[in-house]
């Protein structure tokens, strides 16, 4: 029991104290809960805690990408991705329809625009961060 | 209760004797007490009913500094009892009125504290990040308008700088998968988190792996060793290692339910020998 520190050195990435988040991540998402003589309702923890977790992970890749994925997907980004892919997907729907609605007699482009809806196969897609308006590849390959 | 004062329960250890690190405050300003009771024993500090009653403390959880300040604290006292001791570390804010009420905590909690210590004694945890520097390939391809003689040439580019950045990403996918096994593989458990925002823990890059691993204290430095081989230099990938934590995700859930103690996933083998190779 208890022999004094033989400590490896603490890292921390800035030499300095731990980050907040990392702190907050471990002291108030962590750590056994047991009931003092105050009593907390368990709810508010628990609604803090999903607050908290809305500060401390990310919130634009929370809306992104979902705020579990990180928990459904041990494969960890492969779920972004995924994620990704379904919103291009649903995206080259809207362009299939407009396509099928303006040319209803050409039979070809909706084929086209369907054979672009599986950017999977070809790697490298574009994250749909700013990629509404402009879809390098198509159009100019014709 | 004396005088408006509670009592802030930190963390619960075996009794211990050696001594703490002098510099050491607890939110009093003191070092923190030790109450021992039945084979445990709590670390603990006054505060005042004013802030920590129930009343306002629902109101103080709500004010986020209020809140940062207390977790600073909170972690900075089971640090220093990790360095003596095998803390388990209690939930923010865990309050009784009188040393009766932190026995009566310890008899409740006895079993779940035992099972806890018995599993993480000589142990510690590192946390180890992985970030995709996303913005680095921007910045160092000329600008698309710079060179492009044509549309079709400035569409080519565009793409490509978009490749380049969801190559950084499937980068620091890749590693992070390579690295969460290989990590699982040495330490005795892993357990992954949400990533984290840039906006409360200041880092830049997009956050892809918050993985925390328990390691036995004496293994540490093969292990540090084992992060800081793995950790690729460049390519918009950067890895962070944070420790030595006291085994906060490690010591089970809210109700230390079965299905929340350590988290052994499919992924996350319990990986009890250290494996010595290198590479994959």
């Amino acid at each position: 029991m208890a022999t004094p520190a033989r400590f490896p050195d603490a890292y921390q990435p800035d030499g300095g104290g731990a980050n907040l988040a990392d702190i907050l991540e471990r002291v108030l998402d962590k750590g056994i809960v047991i009931a003092g003589d105050i009593r907390i309702n368990l709810l508010d923890i628990e609604l803090l805690t999903i607050k908290l977790r809305l500060i401390v992970a990310s919130i634009d890749k929370a809306k992104e990408m979902g705020i579990d994925w990180w928990e459904d997907d041990p494969a960890l980004s492969s779920g972004a991705r995924r994620r990704e892919l379904s919103r291009e997907n649903d995206e080259l729907k809207a362009r299939i329809a407009a396509l099928e609605a303006a040319s209803r007699t050409a039979e070809s482009a909706p084929e086209i625009a369907a054979a672009e809806a599986r950017p999977r196969k070809r790697g490298g897609s574009p994250r749909a961060k700013g990629s509404e308006g402009s879809t390098p590849g198509e159009g100019g390959d014709r | 209760m004396i005088d408006g004062q509670l009592l802030y329960v930190y963390a619960v250890t075996r009794p211990f004797t050696a001594a703490l690190p002098s510099d050491v405050r607890a939110l009093d300003g003191e070092p923190p007490a030790l109450i021992e009771h039945r084979g445990l024993c709590a670390a603990v500090s006054r505060v005042p009913a004013a802030h920590f009653d129930a009343e306002p403390l629902r109101a103080h959880l709500e004010d986020l500094d209020w809140l940062a300040g207390v977790a600073r604290n909170h972690q900075a006292v089971v640090s220093a009892l990790a360095t003596v001791s095998c803390p388990v570390p209690l939930r923010l804010a865990t309050v009784c009125r009188d040393e009766d009420g932190v026995r009566r905590l310890l008899d409740s909690g006895s079993a779940r504290f035992e099972s806890a210590i018995e599993r993480l004694d000589g142990r510690v945890e590192w946390g180890v990040k992985v970030y995709a520097d996303s913005t680095v390939p921007e910045r160092v391809e000329p600008a698309p308008e710079v060179t492009a003689a044509t549309g079709r040439e400035y569409l080519r580019r565009r793409l490509g700088q978009r490749q380049t950045r969801d190559r950084s990403w499937q980068r620091a996918g890749a590693l992070s998968r390579a690295l969460h096994a290989d990590l699982c593989e040495r330490a005795e458990a892993g357990r992954l988190h949400p990533p984290q925002s840039g906006r409360l823990s200041g880092a830049s890059g997009e956050n892809v792996l918050n993985a925390a691993y328990l390691v036995p204290r004496d293994h540490s430095d093969e292990f540090v060793a084992a992060v800081r081989d793995r950790t690729p230099q460049g390519e918009g990938v950067r890895v962070e290692l944070t420790g030595p934590w006291a085994p906060y995700s490690f010591v089970g859930g809210p109700d230390g339910s079965p299905d929340s103690g350590p988290d052994v996933g499919q992924d996350v083998g319990p990986g009890r020998g250290r494996s010595e190779q290198e590479g994959s």
